[in-house]
């Protein structure tokens, strides 16, 4: 009975020590994860990070899935001549082998659609991505701020929105 | 004899100029979709409904120069972050912010109704307003400002919309003055927004 604390104790440590993202897959990496806090009422939200394919082979984001939206996309967006234009990656997004792929604001995203709640600021949202090749990978997603521009972004903190 | 050919030709060659640099001056500000026309006019009547359920026309906004923004909620990026760098510029205003209108029209008439701009909008600056109204009246105004919206389907069976993503500024008198594009730098937006401040009627 007395090994009850120290059990606990190094359950706890154990818990501490775990990586703070839960990744499947030994071949892809994911780097730096973070979403936009959404405005009231919004049925999207945006997910960006860093994919690293250490792997010798090319590899592809097709999709996934997140309790907190009905569904998922992998998009694209561009302001061509003023005009915003978003569209979902035919066929998925490439990661090169042995290389990588950002997403981030202006560029690619993780598309979330049929919101079920905002996301807000300083809440992670669980988010599973599919590769081609690698499969399954789960990470826990950190929100940032709706002026949030990429991640940690210091100096927006103090511009937060109510 | 020959001064008054002289002064005519001199008149003639003014007038071009000054045509010339209207359409430059016109042209140089003008980074958003292609004009029919250099001289078509930007803004003009229209008749939508506020996020509070209240008739609107151009004659709510007459008086105070005002920024009018074309979006719609359904998007992940640009709109909350136009809208999220305009009520920090509201902010930065001050008081003067109150010398101008601010107005969010939605090009997604069909899932922005009254109750959702108004949900939408309580993330931002108070000031922002939200129109929306019948896909009709979205039309008008859009080509009364010469926006250009499309809507794209997507293969899950709902859409998204392409929509011109810039800042239109309008003075007082209902005339285009400048745009601010997608994230434009603070510095040179604020000076864009204290310039209609100052052409704002004393009040």
């Amino acid at each position: 009975m007395r090994y009850l604390p120290t059990l606990a104790l190094a359950a706890l440590l154990l818990a501490a020590a775990s990586p703070a993202f839960a990744q499947s897959s030994t071949s892809i990496q994911i780097e730096k994860p973070w979403a936009r806090a959404t405005p009231a009422g919004a049925k999207t939200g945006a997910a960006y990070m860093t994919i690293e394919n250490k792997s010798g082979e090319p590899d592809r984001l097709t999709g996934g899935a997140s309790d907190v939206a009905k569904t998922l996309q992998i998009h694209e967006m561009k302001v061509v001549d003023g005009v915003m234009k978003m569209r979902e990656i035919p066929g998925g997004l490439p990661v090169p082998a042995g290389g990588s792929v950002t997403l981030k604001p202006g560029g690619y995203h993780v598309m979330l659609i049929g919101l079920n709640k905002a996301l807000k600021k300083g809440e992670k949202i669980p988010l599973t991505l599919v590769f081609e090749k690698a499969g399954k990978v789960s990470i826990e997603v950190p929100v940032e701020s709706v002026g949030a521009m990429h991640s940690d972004m210091p100096g927006m903190g103090h511009m937060d929105m109510k | 004899m020959h001064r008054r050919y002289l002064i005519v030709a001199a008149m003639s060659a003014f007038a071009l100029v000054a045509a010339a640099g209207l359409g430059l001056a016109f042209f140089g500000v003008n980074e958003g979709p292609k004009l029919k026309s250099g001289v078509a006019a930007i803004g003009g009547p229209f008749t939508l409904v506020d996020d509070t359920g209240t008739a609107v026309t151009e004659k709510t906004l007459a008086g105070k120069p005002y920024a009018m923004y074309f979006g719609y909620t359904f998007c992940p990026e640009v709109c909350p972050t136009t809208l999220f760098d305009l009520s920090r510029w509201i902010k930065a205003l001050g008081p003067d912010a109150d010398k101008l209108n601010y107005v969010f029209v939605s090009v997604d008439p069909g899932r922005d109704t009254v109750q959702l701009m108004h949900t939408y909008l309580s993330s931002f600056d108070k000031h922002i307003r939200g129109y929306t109204g019948t896909p009709e009246q979205i039309a008008k105004i859009a080509k009364e400002y010469r926006v250009y919206y499309k809507k794209i389907p997507t293969d899950d069976g709902g859409y998204v919309m392409d929509h011109s993503a810039m800042i239109y500024l309008m003075g007082p008198d209902d005339k285009f003055v400048t745009l601010i594009r997608y994230q434009e730098d603070d510095a040179s937006a604020l000076a864009k927004l204290r310039k209609l401040v100052a052409v704002a009627p004393m009040s």
